[in-house]
């Protein structure tokens, strides 16, 4: 799932000064999962916009915000209200807001910050354990990942900052390779950490990147 | 004696560490540096250490170089790709560097421009690789190269790191990729410096720098105690520089105590005084080693 948090109140009107009349875009998915962007958030963003002076003419949940099929259905469903507004603002991360802003002649602003491609541990509790690098070694690491939880990335081992299973960068986070090296211990299995890891191939991700399969 | 006669000549290493200026003046601690003359085998320059900007390494080495000293490039992984890693490699050999050390590098978080973009492209253990591999004629890619660097290469451990297992596994992985000389983090624990000794099993030619660096006061002692990972400062050490009259001279008094008691197990020293180069003849007059 997409994490994302909402921007402050301020930097949203900030972006909406222009604009009198003020159209809603929530996110039936990831930022409803994230209570960024849900039914809730959107009525509350409502209301906080209006006790600010902006109308609000409508507003949708759209299932999937970053699939343009989704989009075009609700935004033809709700071109009447839409005709109304001077701005839309969309509460979903960086890539809903881009679909919205595709298919509308009206200036769309984002509510949201995208953070990352996070695992749920439980409600509010999200995690970055995968940085999508297009080059997955969790075969070699026992299944935790070093290029997303490691701060630097490193792929031959703790660097030396390393103490007690935390990390240098910050006494909050693990050290990737700590948990990698528990595990394989566990599992009698540390002689995979003796393997020399070759420099990633960024080749493969030259961005921006896209599928096309079909 | 340059590093590399040094390594092959079995005596015991010393080398001290220098921070280049924030700035462009370099004058003044060029000429500092003349005082390491003859008695260290070769001069550190730190790159960017803790993230903290300053002069380029590469040109402070070179400046050394020109004036006849031996200096060891660190390069560290955070602020380079592995393109502009190479180039520097190159530059450093015409320019008359013939030792680097590699690291991965501390994050920006904790220096002074904490919004740039970290790097790490390789880790240290591919940029031993990498740099032996240019030895041997080629760069990363595999392209040929029209007359290839010698460097020596040398690495670092922090000895005090918990758990030690997966640091030593990563030590030899950066031994095997070309690591001749290795330079640890500051120790202050003797007993637990024997046991990583112990359990490194490093061969002989392999010269381990036990790193050394004399605290200055109490304030900084529990700094380093509390805030370097793996780094502790046993409470007799902690004891005897705050009760010290003159905290400066007990640090180098204690700096002098560990390489007496380190010295027959260990191929060299690595002095680190914050640029108080004074101190650097005085520890190595105090501990024999010249």
């Amino acid at each position: 799932m997409i994490i994302t948090e909402q921007k402050k109140l301020e930097q949203i009107l900030d972006y909406l000064k222009n604009a009198k009349s003020v159209f809603i875009v929530g996110c039936g998915r990831c930022a409803t999962s994230c209570e960024t962007g849900g039914e809730k958030q959107v009525e509350e963003m409502a209301k906080k916009l209006s006790a600010k002076g902006k109308k609000i003419p409508g507003s949708v949940v759209v299932e999937a915000p970053c699939d343009d099929r989704l989009v075009s259905r609700e935004l033809k469903a709700e071109s009447g209200k839409l005709r109304e507004a001077d701005a839309l603002l969309v509460m979903s991360c960086g890539a809903g807001v881009q679909t919205v802003a595709d298919m509308i002649e009206k200036p769309v602003f984002p509510a949201l910050e995208s953070l990352f491609l996070g695992r749920t541990k439980r409600l509010g509790k999200f995690y970055e354990e995968c940085i999508m690098c297009g080059d997955c070694i969790l075969d070699e690491t026992e299944g935790i990942c070093p290029v997303a939880r490691c701060s630097k990335h490193l792929l031959n081992g703790p660097c030396g900052g390393s103490h007690n299973g935390k990390c240098e960068v910050d006494q909050k986070y693990d050290c990737a390779w700590y948990l990698i090296f528990e595990r394989l211990k566990a599992r009698g299995k540390t002689e995979q950490l003796k393997k020399f890891r070759k420099p990633k191939d960024f080749s493969k991700v030259i961005r921006p990147r896209k599928m096309e399969y079909r | 004696m340059t590093l590399k006669q040094a390594i092959k000549s079995n005596k015991f290493i010393v080398t001290a560490e220098m921070a280049p200026p924030k700035g462009v003046d370099i004058e003044k601690l060029l000429e500092s540096a003349e005082i390491l003359r003859g008695c260290v085998d070769a001069i550190n320059v730190t790159d960017n250490q803790r993230a903290v900007m300053r002069l380029s390494s590469l040109s402070f080495c070179a400046k050394l170089a020109e004036k006849g000293h031996d200096p060891i490039l660190q390069m560290t992984c955070r602020d380079k790709n592995a393109l502009a890693l190479q180039s520097d490699i190159l530059g450093a050999y015409v320019l008359g560097i013939r030792n680097i050390l590699a690291l991965s590098g501390d994050y920006p978080n904790r220096g002074d421009q904490r919004g740039v973009k970290p790097v790490f492209d390789l880790d240290s253990v591919q940029l031993v690789d990498l740099i032996k591999k240019m030895d041997s004629g080629t760069d990363l890619a595999g392209n040929k190269l029209a007359g290839k660097p010698n460097f020596t290469i040398g690495a670092v451990v922090n000895p005090g790191s918990d758990p030690l297992e997966p640091q030593l596994i990563k030590l030899h992985k950066k031994i095997d990729a070309g690591a001749e000389f290795i330079q640890t983090q500051v120790v202050y624990d003797v007993e637990g410096f024997k046991k990583f000794l112990k359990e490194a099993k490093v061969p002989p030619k392999i010269k381990i720098l036990v790193g050394i660096f004399p605290l200055r006061s109490y304030k900084m002692a529990t700094f380093v105690n509390e805030q370097i990972p793996g780094v502790s400062v046993p409470d007799k050490i902690l004891k005897r520089i705050k009760n010290a009259k003159d905290p400066v001279e007990e640090g180098l008094n204690i700096s002098v105590d560990i390489i007496d008691e380190l010295k027959p197990l260990c191929a060299g020293v690595h002095l680190m005084t914050l640029n108080n180069l004074q101190e650097i003849p005085e520890i190595i007059k105090r501990s024999k080693l010249a």
